[in-house]
């Protein structure tokens, strides 16, 4: 029952899921996003106060969802490859950073050009947006440590340790808006009870954060085969991939 | 010949305090430097005195974050450039204490000389006498997680060379939700609104890090001691 989850620790197996999921990952992808962005910018009606500039929250909501949604996904990995020695969850961590930073780039650039028409001002040092800012430098952060160490798996260890320890600031992120009574608005959508949005409006929206996740899924497959033939280049199995490979090719 | 913790513990915080006494210049370095720094602003600001006043806990927090984000580097530095990192962790005794012990004795050194400093530099800053009390009663619980901060930090860095920078990349964003309480309380304590949430909030921040900071600085000499 289990072998699938040991499976999940050898490189050549991981990189052939890889491979296999993601095309399935971006079709959906394609679909959902292609929904919510038609029915959300086009179909769904405009707020009674914000009128069509709301819009961006289609873009902006879930691009903040991942970047925490991404952060975490990383300290786990790094966890995993941390506690249990296991290189391939080091692997989905340094293949999660650049896109967890991207992502928290798009949720703040989105962020602020929403703020100029709504708050008259494209930063303001509010909370939530500051919350939003650190994620972005431990990205950084993250990022910098790893390539920092020469010994690739030393690095490893130091960017997940690392992590590890940011990972107090999700919490503060998401509860940034609740504590301080903040210019952010407060949660709309994952709330007990009946969500304060209209419906013709929250479909799009979760269909939006559906095909975020299902991007991220598609866009981690790509980077983890990368990561695992960069890691394994010196193995026999990678040789023997880009040997058959080849001998298609000619 | 084996040696119970707690000796071991006190060994090591009064090597380390006798390390530093002995290179006094290393001792105020930072001291200097957080003084050069709250004195730059005003200069380059040319505010007057009231707005001097306003800006005042910003000042001194960054200047202070700054201070003892200098004198980090030391922290493991020497020890492991030496050798006597790797003898202390071979040592039998548990690396938790000794990071502990050596975070403790760079608080002692940095932390509370800052603290000690820092009502001089608030009367240059024009802060009224009656925030002193706040304002050293937050800067001490800021050092201190500053310290086991960047414990982490520094510990996650050994070896590495030009390490400064990415030092700081590191450490600042976790000590920014420090800088926010520890310049609310002062800013409240300034202007006689109570800073008692702000500075429960640094409380809650410090002892939060003091529990958990060691097991990750522990941690992270582990990795980068291998």
């Amino acid at each position: 029952m289990w072998t699938w989850f040991y499976k999940l620790a050898s490189p050549p197996y991981v990189y052939a899921a890889a491979a296999r999921l993601a095309p399935w990952f971006l079709a959906s992808a394609a679909l959902t996003i292609g929904y919510g962005l038609i029915d959300g910018l086009a179909f769904a009606p405009p707020d009674y106060q914000q009128g069509d500039a709301f819009r961006i929250i289609y873009v902006h909501a879930p691009g903040a969802w991942m970047s925490t949604f991404i952060y975490t996904t990383m300290a786990v990995a790094g966890a995993i490859g941390l506690i249990w020695r296991i290189k391939m969850g080091h692997a989905v961590a340094a293949a999660c950073a650049p896109i967890g930073a991207s992502f928290t780039l798009l949720a703040l650039a989105t962020g602020s050009l929403w703020g100029k028409p709504m708050w008259g001002t494209y930063w303001a040092w509010d909370p939530r947006l500051t919350s939003e800012l650190i994620l972005l430098f431990l990205y950084f952060g993250v990022m910098s440590l790893r390539s920092a160490f020469e010994d690739a798996a030393q690095g490893d260890r130091a960017a997940a340790l690392l992590a590890v320890v940011g990972v107090v600031n999700v919490p503060i992120i998401h509860y940034s808006v609740v504590w301080w009574n903040s210019l952010h608005q407060g949660a709309t959508v994952a709330k007990l009870g009946k969500p304060a949005i209209e419906l013709s409006m929250l479909w799009p929206l979760l269909s939006m954060i559906l095909g975020f996740m299902l991007f991220f899924g598609a866009v981690l497959c790509m980077r983890l085969q990368g990561e695992v033939l960069n890691r394994e280049r010196q193995a026999a199995w990678v040789r023997d991939a880009v040997k058959s490979r080849e001998a298609v090719k000619s | 010949m084996s040696v119970g913790a707690w000796h071991a513990f006190w060994l090591v915080v009064r090597r380390e305090l006798c390390l530093s006494f002995r290179r006094p210049e290393q001792l105020l370095q930072p001291l200097v430097f957080f003084l050069i720094v709250t004195t730059l602003f005003p200069l380059g600001l040319n505010l007057q005195l009231s707005l001097l006043r306003d800006m005042a806990p910003g000042v001194l927090w960054v200047a202070a974050l700054l201070a003892s984000l200098l004198s980090l580097d030391s922290l493991f530095k020497s020890d492991a450039d030496d050798g006597t990192l790797e003898q202390l962790a071979l040592s039998g005794q548990s690396l938790l204490l000794i990071v502990t012990a050596k975070t403790c004795a760079h608080w002692l050194v940095t932390g509370v000389a800052l603290v000690l400093v820092s009502p001089l530099v608030a009367i240059a800053l024009n802060i009224p006498g009656f925030a002193f009390a706040t304002m050293m009663a937050s800067l001490t619980m800021g050092t201190l997680t500053l310290s086991w901060l960047g414990a982490i930090g520094a510990g996650l860095t050994i070896g590495l060379r030009r390490s400064n920078v990415l030092l700081s990349l590191i450490v600042l964003p976790l000590a920014m939700p420090l800088l926010i309480f520890g310049a609310a309380a002062t800013d409240r304590a300034i202007s006689q609104i109570g800073a008692a949430g702000a500075l429960y909030f640094l409380a809650a921040l410090c002892v939060f890090t003091c529990t958990l900071a060691p097991f990750a600085a522990g941690a992270a000499l582990r990795i980068t001691l291998e």
